[in-house]
């Protein structure tokens, strides 16, 4: 942790709008450029600045490590669970139009939740990759 | 038949040519990885440049354009990428554990410790 | 509703069971979740290879996206054979896994182990069934990353190297793979492997084609470790722990080698790669190279794992040697070898691994005695042993049988003659073990050993005697593999 109250200022004001602007990069994939990958990177990347700027310790409090692992488990769920539910509702696998009343609500619910689970995994991926090589020196046996 | 007609794939070629130099030539297991990076980034370029069709648009359908281009190539490669940055993620994470058990990422000095314990 | 979706299901069970795995975090669960995913994956594969034998080819439209656009699952004789060794193997090295990843690996990795277990248990099987070129790379690429993680699990530092080189090879193998769909996508203007056939077919053979051929050959050989370009091999297997050894000699290799069939036979066809071109000599000569150099090389080994190692780069001489036959009794050989030699290694990794749970990764000179500690061990290895050298009575006879044949159909005794003569460099080094094994004092590491426990010694004879079983009554398999073959060489043209 540095003394650095510019960079610690500036970084407060940042993180939010770049959280904001994951989130609609994220929703707004299915209208303009953006989508899942995209996102889950600029989301990882606001949380690893809050870690650059704060140290990482405190980050690893405010999203623990256990959260991580979580998320990337839980987005590729949601994705393969988007596929099971359209199997289960008679279409095939992730044929997203028998998800609602009408084919092209379903294709839009499908493709939104298919992205946020990817969205999440990759938020995820990219934490758990920054955490293991920057923790790595501080705790050698944390790794698994 | 001009030669700067391919200078997509003529640019493609020589990253690719690069990078395979790279990860034979070099010892440092990192630099290894950053030439396969670069390797796989030539495939890149092998796969976008002909899908770039000059004033068409991303395949959205929008009043006034009618040219747009082939969006299969983007998601494709969208999907390479993100298999490149896991492999070079595992890469180097392998990289890390060499180094906790050899203390080098020498390709000799690990070799040279292997035939030492043998 | 379930049996339309079986091709999805396939790929999907193991898929999902694989996140649900790091969300247990239990050893147990995690391994209970393992068994259960795996076996249902195997029963799938069966029904499916039923469908198939009796109904035709099965497609399947990924996301109700019809196939020329969408992804497209397409099982028919051949794959669906691959597909049933695959999921078979993974569903008999489960319930053996427990007790030799419980010594191997620490208790708290366990739950990473099963999951990077179904990854890649999901990327082969994916391989295998999809009907899409970029797809086959996308699911290699799981497959691949999962390996290289079960390889570095191994207790010995020289794991980490090992699965390090292979990741080196493995992803230059993965981008020339990737670089030959590319060239047959800016071709013909599609992905379904099942189109690309079709316009190929219809379009003259020029060089864009030949090198996207030149790409995928060399990237998938890298794959399958054909000679020369089996260097990752041997490390790998010798130092990853005995569980993977086993799954992924009996499995990856003979995915890739799939694959070549695929791309070779279904999407080039026949006339284009082995008449046109001296594809099947170039394939002929590396094979006969691997099957003598490779059993050289076994024959000096001291490590047990290693000198199987290389043993397995000449097996995958006999199967290559087959398909650069081309013609029906060949492919038959290369295809029913697939199962046979995934079957023998399958039994001889994990006997090794019995041994290996009593006194660590031994070497050839630490198992002296060995039938008088571990007799039913001992006597598995030599079961094995002898189908991996051909002798009548094991699976290792019929595939060399329909090798020697296709041979002879050519008019190439000699070829015949250099099968039989590469067997008795395998009699070398499978004596070795044996005369070790049988007529030596226990050494003193076996001096208190005792027979591994049954959760480990039964799916290691359960490969031992289907060794035996397969070979003395081989009409399912040679059945099997006939009809796979004869798909092959009638597609299109």
């Amino acid at each position: 942790m540095r003394g650095d109250l510019v960079l610690r200022v500036i970084a407060k004001l940042l993180i939010p709008f770049i959280l904001v602007f994951g989130l609609y990069v994220q929703f707004h994939g299915d209208y303009g450029p953006g989508g899942g990958f995209q996102a889950g990177v600029i989301v990882a990347a606001a949380i690893i600045f809050h870690a650059l700027i704060y140290g990482l310790p405190l980050t690893r409090r405010a999203v623990p490590e256990w959260v991580v692992e979580l998320m990337v488990a839980a987005g590729i769920l949601l994705y393969a669970g988007v596929g099971v539910a359209t199997m289960l509702l008679g279409g095939n696998f992730l044929d997203y139009s028998v998800l609602a009343h009408e084919p092209v609500h379903g294709q839009h619910l499908g493709i939104l939740l298919v992205e946020l689970g990817v969205g999440i995994t990759v938020t995820g991926v990219m934490l758990i990759i920054f955490y293991m090589f920057a923790g790595r020196s501080r705790s050698p046996h944390s790794e698994s | 038949m001009n030669i700067l007609d391919f200078i997509n794939y003529w640019i493609a070629m020589f990253l690719l040519v690069t990078g395979l130099y790279i990860v034979i030539a070099r010892g440092n297991l990192v630099k290894k990885l950053v030439g396969l990076s670069i390797f796989q980034t030539s495939v890149y370029l092998v796969y976008i440049s002909p899908s770039k069709i000059i004033g068409g648009t991303a395949p959205i359908i929008v009043p006034g354009m009618s040219v747009y281009s082939n969006p299969l190539p983007h998601v494709l490669i969208l999907t390479a990428i993100v298999v490149g940055v896991a492999t070079i993620a595992l890469g180097l994470a392998i990289v890390v554990r060499i180094h906790e058990a050899y203390g080098t990422i020498e390709e000799d000095e690990i070799h040279a410790q292997d035939q030492g314990t043998q | 509703m379930i049996s339309s979706n079986l091709p999805a299901l396939q790929v999907v069970v193991p898929l999902i069971a694989a996140p649900v795995c790091v969300l247990l975090r239990r050893g147990t669960l995690t391994w209970l979740l393992a068994w259960l995913a795996s076996w249902s994956a195997a029963a799938i594969s069966i029904v499916l290879l039923i469908r198939v034998l009796d109904q035709g080819t099965i497609s399947y439209a990924l996301g109700g996206w019809l196939a020329p656009w969408g992804i497209e699952y397409r099982v028919d004789a051949v794959n669906a054979f691959v597909l049933v060794l695959v999921s078979l193997v993974g569903a008999v090295i489960v319930p053996y896994a427990r007790t030799s990843i419980g010594a191997e690996i620490r208790s708290e990795q366990h739950y990473l182990f099963w999951t990077a277990y179904l990854l890649c248990l999901a990327g082969l099987l994916g391989v295998t069934i999809t009907g899409d070129a970029f797809n086959v790379f996308v699911f290699l690429e799981v497959s691949s990353l999962a390996t290289y993680i079960l390889i570095a699990f191994g207790n010995d530092r020289r794991a980490l190297v090992a699965s390090y080189q292979y990741l080196i090879m493995g992803t230059i193998g993965a981008t020339f793979i990737v670089i030959g769909v590319g060239l047959l996508y800016l071709m013909t203007g599609t992905l379904n492997l099942a189109d690309i056939a079709q316009r190929i077919s219809e379009m003259p053979v020029d060089r864009p084609l030949l090198a996207a051929l030149a790409f995928l050959t060399v990237g998938i050989s890298l794959k399958l470790a054909l000679f020369p370009l089996h260097l990752w091999l041997p490390n790998a297997y010798a130092y990853a722990p005995s569980v993977s050894t086993a799954f992924l000699a009996a499995t990856a290799t003979k995915v890739a080698v799939y694959l070549l069939l695929r791309f070779t036979f279904t999407v080039f066809g026949k006339s284009h790669v082995f008449d046109d071109l001296p594809y099947g000599e170039i394939l002929l000569a590396l094979s006969i190279a691997a099957m003598f150099v490779a059993s050289l090389v076994a024959i000096f080994q001291e490590d047990v794992k290693r000198m199987f190692a290389y043993s397995s780069v000449a097996q995958i001489g006999y199967i290559t040697l087959g398909i650069g036959l081309a013609n029906t009794s060949g492919l038959t050989g290369s295809i029913v070898h697939l199962f046979n030699h995934a079957v023998a290694k399958g039994a001889i990794f994990l006997l090794l691994g019995c041994v290996a749970l009593r006194i660590g990764q031994p070497a050839l000179s630490q198992m002296a005695g060995l039938a008088k500690r571990m007799p039913l061990t001992a006597a598995g290895l030599v079961v094995a042993g002898l189908s991996l050298i051909g002798v009548p009575g094991t699976v290792g006879f019929v595939s060399k049988w329909y090798l020697v044949m296709g041979a002879l159909e050519k008019g190439w005794w000699w070829l015949a003659a250099l099968v039989l003569l590469s067997s008795l460099l395998a009699v070398v080094y499978v004596w070795r073990v044996v005369e070790i094994c049988y007529f030596r004092e226990p050494s003193k590491d076996l001096a208190t050993a005792n027979e591994a426990p049954l959760s480990m010694l039964i799916p290691a004879w359960v490969f031992v005697i289907a060794c035996v079983y397969f070979g003395l009554d081989a009409t399912v398999t040679s059945e099997t593999a006939a009809t796979a073959a004869k798909t092959l060489l009638e597609s299109l043209r």
